[in-house]
């Protein structure tokens, strides 16, 4: 069974006496270790079904299912528990809580879980080293390029092991090779640790790295297709 | 119950986060605790200053009643001539007067009277008093500019205020006529040889009170072992009513005991309004300062908005949203209060042995008060601003905060 089932989602927005389609009937089943990217010109709903999926926003009617439990009608509260222990978010930028460091950071969500002093400082220093910034554990964002901070953003993203990360154009402020090395993170994080993966992008290079890409128009599923990732790089 | 110990467990590293956030914006923050700061101050301060002068008019009122507690026949009150007199104590309510709570207490005869000089007569309230006993009660003006005290109950002599001596041109040594009624209403009158001129606590007492030898006085009315008036004082004057009753009981019936709460209700109403007025002033401060406050916090929460999205989508419940903001208002009031407090005992120190206010005195005259002002800070009065500050604060800080928590995540975070 899949482990996200969308059924008929429709959302529209309204913009003084506009109507804008944000999701029209979308239905997709996503199944846990995938690695899709969502692809569609500007103001397809990728960010509108990426932001339903991770129970930001709410649909105005259809179904969503996660892992078996029906999450579109939740309470806020029970939302945030669900991102919380769930869900892990990569934005474009502003990823981090500027006046906390790089540890501090990553720690915040494994404190709001409630995991142990000892065992947060242990996870959050191997996942810093995992994701190739050991040595910046006490930077805070401003001190931090771009690339570094998306870094710090996926290794908060992927510290409580979520089943889900939801990431919304993660390379759109990264040069080529940040962009590369981000992708490759990730792709050995869907790998090693299954977590499953969908990204919204408009950049050729995240997309080359999907095993299945789903691109979206006018707030609709207009292809959805498994392809051949391309490798990592050798770092 | 859950998730109030997840908020307990947050605690610290919510108050940490808000610290920092805090310091985001020095200036709007320091603006702020300047702010709240100089509000803590003027709440103590003011209220010290307040305290110090209603004091002062109770003690000053009460030197000049004077006593904690008076002795009168019942009818005094109404018509409070040498009429209404009664023996002076002796036997039950003398040895309740002698012994403790009771720390002095004087009898003395009170009546209405003129004093003439070859010049000019004014009327006064002639007191025949015992020097001994009145200088224990803190009664007599303290202050001789001329001349000697009254050596004795006996002493024929009269001691007048300065402004009453030069209004009637005479001088120390100089001879004047004492004139009152007897009880059958008839003028007793006698020469008096001026011994002393003394200078008041209030300027108004000055033409108002004589003073001669209580025995000598009794004399010239013919009522001799008699007094109209018998006033006491125990520690406080804030207690008598707590050892009164012993005192009524001793009197008997036949005497009416009373309070200075009755003596002067004003007095006793400024007292009781004292603690009304501070918590009013103190409101009112607050007041403006609330303005400032969730004014600070709007603008903390709208331009954090989109890392209050960033947060929700990271799990944090709205509920710990709105701790965290109350949490940074917290740091902020603890800290204005910290700042306000030192502030006030700061500035009230140097003051401790009072404010000359002589350069104002006439205005301070007519409300009773004397011309230094002994600031009075009570403790109950910091904790009284403190718990406005930082009760009211909070309260105050509900409303950006529960905002700030019902941000939509994905409005925020569309925010740049
Ligand atoms: N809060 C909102 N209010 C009004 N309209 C909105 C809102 N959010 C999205 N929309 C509209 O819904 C449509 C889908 O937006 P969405 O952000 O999902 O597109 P997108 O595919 O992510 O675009 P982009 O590639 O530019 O990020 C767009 O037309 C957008 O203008
Ligand atoms: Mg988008």
């Amino acid at each position: 069974m899949s482990d996200i089932r969308c059924r008929e989602l429709c959302k529209t927005f309204r913009q003084g006496e506009e109507r804008i389609t944000g999701l029209d009937r979308v239905s997709i089943d996503i199944d846990s270790g995938e690695f899709l990217c969502l692809s569609g010109p500007s103001g397809s709903g990728k960010t509108t079904l990426l932001n339903a999926l991770g129970g930001l926003d709410r649909p105005d009617s259809g179904s969503i299912t996660f892992g078996g439990r029906r999450i579109d009608c939740l309470p806020r509260g029970e939302l945030a528990d669900l991102r919380l222990r769930e869900i892990g978010f990569v934005f474009q930028a502003y990823n981090l809580v500027p006046v906390l460091s790089a540890r501090e950071n990553i720690e915040f969500v494994m404190q709001v879980q409630g995991v142990p002093a000892a065992e947060r400082h242990r996870r959050s220093l191997a996942i810093l080293a995992e994701v190739g910034l050991e040595g910046l554990a006490d930077r805070r964002p401003p001190a931090m390029s771009g690339g570094q901070q998306q870094r710090v953003a996926v290794a908060r993203a992927i510290v409580s092991r979520p089943r889900l990360v939801l990431a919304d154009e993660p390379t759109a402020n990264l040069d080529s090779h940040s962009a590369t090395r981000l992708m490759a993170l990730f792709q050995t994080l869907n790998r090693e640790h299954g977590v499953t993966f969908v990204m919204a992008t408009h950049d050729p290079r995240v997309m080359a790295f999907a095993a299945r890409r789903v691109s979206m128009e006018d707030g609709r599923i207009v292809a959805d297709r498994v392809q051949e990732p391309c490798a990592p790089e050798p770092a | 119950m859950m998730r109030i110990a997840t908020s307990l467990r947050l605690l610290p590293s919510l108050l940490t986060l808000a610290w920092r956030n805090l310091w985001r914006n020095h200036r709007r923050t320091l603006v702020m605790l300047s702010a709240i700061a100089l509000g803590v101050w003027a709440m103590i301060f003011m209220t010290a200053m307040m305290r110090g002068m209603i004091d002062q008019m109770v003690q000053n009122g009460l030197a000049t009643l004077p006593g904690h507690a008076q002795i009168h026949h019942p009818d005094f009150v109404r018509d409070p001539s040498v009429v209404n007199r009664f023996a002076e104590p002796g036997g039950e309510l003398l040895a309740a007067l002698e012994q403790p709570p009771v720390t002095a207490w004087a009898a003395r005869l009170r009546v209405p009277a003129v004093v003439a000089s070859e010049y000019a007569s004014r009327g006064v309230t002639l007191l025949g008093v015992d020097p001994a006993a009145e200088a224990a009660l803190g009664s007599l003006p303290g202050e001789l500019v001329a001349g000697r005290a009254l050596q004795g109950p006996a002493d024929a002599g009269v001691v007048l205020g300065e402004s009453l001596a030069q209004r009637l041109e005479t001088a120390v040594g100089r001879r004047v006529v004492l004139m009152s009624q007897d009880p059958d209403n008839d003028v007793a009158d006698r020469g008096a040889r001026v011994v002393g001129i003394y200078r008041g606590r209030l300027e108004g007492d000055e033409e108002r009170f004589a003073y001669t030898g209580r025995d000598s006085l009794q004399a010239l009315l013919g009522v001799e072992g008699e007094v109209t008036e018998a006033a006491m004082n125990g520690p406080d004057y804030r207690r008598v009513v707590a050892w009164l009753p012993d005192i009524r009981r001793a009197a008997g019936a036949s005497l009416s005991v009373q309070p200075w709460q009755t003596l002067n209700p004003f007095l006793a109403s400024m007292l009781g309004l004292q603690d009304g007025y501070a918590l009013v002033f103190m409101l009112v401060v607050f007041l403006v300062l609330s303005f400032g406050l969730v004014n600070t916090l709007v603008m903390a929460v709208f331009e954090r908005t989109r890392e209050l999205g960033l947060i929700q989508a990271l799990g944090m419940r709205p509920g710990l949203i709105l701790l965290l903001i109350l949490m940074e208002s917290l740091w902020l009031l603890l800290l204005g209060l910290a700042l306000g407090n030192a502030l006030a005992l700061a500035t009230l120190w140097p003051l401790r042995d009072g404010l000359d206010l002589s350069a104002v005195a006439a205005g301070l005259e007519m409300m009773a008060m004397g011309t230094t002002l002994y600031p009075l800070l009570e403790l109950s009065d910091m904790a009284m601003a403190s718990a406005v500050v930082v009760g009211l604060g909070l309260l105050a800080s509900l409303l950006p905060a529960w905002r700030a928590s019902r941000l939509a995540p994905v409005v925020a975070l569309a925010r740049d």
